[in-house]
């Protein structure tokens, strides 16, 4: 008999949770308002009962208004608060904790998983949501689903899942000043596309990887959907154990199974490198993430009909450099950049200057804890006093269900993960960057290479 | 689910790439709790555009990477409402295509000259059991998971068949379940 083959990180937990072939156990299901009443509608229907409330989790982040509405039965929208009060009577009903508005851990649920210590390496975790692979940043396998899986989930504990191929993308080199995660990412994005990963589960690797902090590698897992990945995920080490250390669900000892990584001789279906250090500052100029160019460049000249209409969309003339595209609105919050680290990095920017005349900038921490937190810290009071307004957590103008939309024509610097057509509101321009770069963006009232400023 | 085997009829064009889900059913609809209805919203924003047609036929040609983005089911929902059984694309977001199937829409993948050809052809017939699209002019062989297949030409409930793997998701459970975290306790 030969040598047992040299296993990956997604080969060790695919086993460790496969009961049948094809069908994984799910150790975290992750529930919000919007993707889960027709699941819950749908076991009462089958008579059938939720499997395991105690691997069950609940929150209400994508509808809530981020004004400081106290309780759900307040919010104004009819719609958003039937939602909401629905997500509470189905969890009271099926016995699902639950973190709604008014909850001091209420937040985006891919903020307060790991934030509450259940995201944990070596775990299953499913969500309906598709950036649901931010969880692999911890060394889990996280993946988004439909709300038919949803209910699937809750039920029976499993998912039906056909294993994805794997991929390894290794960064070489180290990120240069004021370059992060985010611009990591959407470098990837733009060099692969927004299918380059598809059918694939991304192992992000190399010196890069293991020198960000967790938020950094959890802005990195989350954007994988952006590339078309089923996930993302990252070998969990020293960062990862610490950052888990004395949360709520984490253990006082690290166990033994956390340390679990791709063996060295594993071989990968696909495997990409990428120089981090040529990385800069990255924007989006388009309606894709993938349609990026660094701060430094130039609005491109459209190579395809996707890309004119794009150009058109955003109304940008090719040959415009990218710090003279002029703004409207900031928004710094979102799954992908809305942690404590990221509050930091962007009330670092701020340094006692002003918002821009004509320029709305909007900060929304990824869940009431960061809130509190950065408050503890006086981070509010930076913001504030730079002319910020301070909000309370919830997904905002990420996605745009609750009020929080920019208008027609308005341009927005946003740290989130989405420049679709109408995303942000209805023919709102999205341009996707990092906290750093919107901080500073907000300031100058247009893009500005945070590696040129003065300060 | 219903049993899903032949889908036969005239084609709808949509020639784009990277249609993402948002497009496909705008955030505003999210907020319904029901899981019907949501035809009328299809494509909300784009339909507002000048020249926008997009017929309801039970066959879609769509472009590369379709339903990218979001997971929202409403997304399939919306198309099916619509009248959609069956969608033709060179490829199909992951999330997307799973949520096609679970609902009984049926994603097929041919390639880029072939998808021409079925929209140019106006009509056609996609036959899931032989794994066989026929048009005016042509025929090609598509792929699909058998797991899937056979689901969807029976009908079939993902719960139930899963629920029929009681002892085995049980046996897991008592032999080899990780012992944490619970949410229960934070």
């Amino acid at each position: 008999m030969g040598a047992a083959h040299p296993k990956t990180l997604l080969d060790k937990i695919w086993e460790a949770h496969e009961i049948a072939p094809g069908l994984l156990y799910i150790d975290l299901h992750l529930v919000h308002e919007v993707t889960s009443p027709q699941a819950f509608e749908e076991l009462r229907l089958g008579g059938r009962r939720v499997r395991r409330p105690d691997r069950t989790l609940a929150t209400a982040d994508h509808n809530v208004p981020t004004d400081g509405t106290p309780l759900a039965k307040r919010i104004r929208d009819e719609l958003s608060r039937e939602q909401v009060e629905m997500l509470e009577r189905n969890c009271r009903e099926f016995g699902i904790p639950l973190y709604s508005l008014g909850s001091e851990h209420q937040g985006i649920v891919h903020v307060i998983g790991p934030e509450r210590g259940v995201t944990q390496p070596g775990m299953t975790i499913v969500c309906g949501d598709s950036h649901t692979a931010t969880h692999g940043a911890f060394g889990a396998l996280a993946f988004g689903v439909g709300t038919s899986e949803v209910a699937h989930v809750l039920a029976t504990q499993c998912l039906v899942q056909t294993k994805p191929r794997s991929m390894r993308i290794r960064y070489e080199g180290e990120l240069g000043f004021g370059v992060t995660a985010k611009d990591l990412i959407l470098a990837t994005i733009g060099k692969m596309g927004v299918a380059g990963a598809a059918g694939h589960v991304v192992e992000y690797a190399g010196r890069a990887i293991d020198a960000l902090s967790m938020e950094g590698r959890m802005t990195i897992c989350n954007m994988t959907i952006e590339g078309g990945g089923r996930a993302g995920m990252i070998a969990p080490d020293e960062t990862t154990f610490a950052w888990l250390d004395g949360r709520a669900a984490a253990p006082s000892v690290i166990p033994e199974e956390w340390s679990l990584r791709s063996e060295p001789d594993a071989r990968f279906d696909r495997e990409l490198v990428i120089d981090a250090h040529a990385v800069s500052p990255m924007v989006t100029w388009g309606t894709t993430p993938a349609m990026v160019v660094p701060v430094t460049a130039s609005v491109p000249q459209p190579k395809s009909s996707q890309e004119e209409r794009a150009l058109t969309y955003m109304d940008l003339e090719p040959g415009t450099p990218v710090q003279e595209i002029a703004l409207d609105r900031v928004f710094i919050g979102s799954c992908t950049n809305s942690r404590i680290g990221d509050l930091r990095a962007a009330a670092r920017m701020l340094d006692g200057r002003r918002v821009a005349d004509g320029v709305y900038a909007m900060v929304v921490p990824g869940s009431q804890s960061v809130k509190a937190q950065a408050e503890r810290e006086g981070l509010d009071e930076i913001f504030k006093r730079a002319g910020f307004d301070w909000r309370s957590a919830g997904c905002s103008m990420c996605l745009g269900m609750n009020p929080d939309v920019a208008s027609p024509g308005e341009r927005v610097a946003s740290t989130s993960n989405r420049n679709f057509e109408g995303r942000q509101g209805r023919g709102a321009r999205s341009h996707l960057v990092s906290p750093e770069m919107a901080a500073a963006a907000a300031i100058a009232g247009h893009f500005v290479d945070i590696r040129q400023r003065d300060t | 689910m219903k049993a899903l085997k032949i889908v036969a009829g005239r084609v709808s064009v949509l020639d784009r790439d990277d249609v993402d889900t948002d497009q496909i059913i705008p955030k505003q609809f999210l907020k319904r709790i029901e899981r019907t209805g949501f035809g009328q919203f299809l494509f909300f924003d784009w339909a507002r555009e000048p020249g926008w047609e997009l017929a309801q036929n039970p066959i879609l040609v769509a472009g590369r990477n379709f339903g990218c983005g979001s997971s929202r089911e409403h997304a399939a929902w919306a198309l099916q409402d619509y009248g959609f059984e069956a969608i033709i694309a060179p490829s199909f977001a992951d999330i997307f295509r799973s949520n096609c199937t679970k609902i009984g829409i049926l994603p097929v993948v041919l390639d880029e000259a072939q998808c021409r050809a079925v929209a140019q052809a106006g009509e056609a017939e996609v036959d899931l059991d032989g794994q066989v699209v026929r048009w005016p002019g042509g025929a090609a062989r598509f792929e699909i998971d058998p797991d899937v297949k056979h689901r969807l030409i029976h009908g079939l409930d993902d719960i139930a068949l899963t629920l029929s793997h009681e002892d085995a998701i049980a046996a897991y459970e008592r032999d080899r379940e990780r012992r944490g975290p619970v949410t229960t306790a934070p």
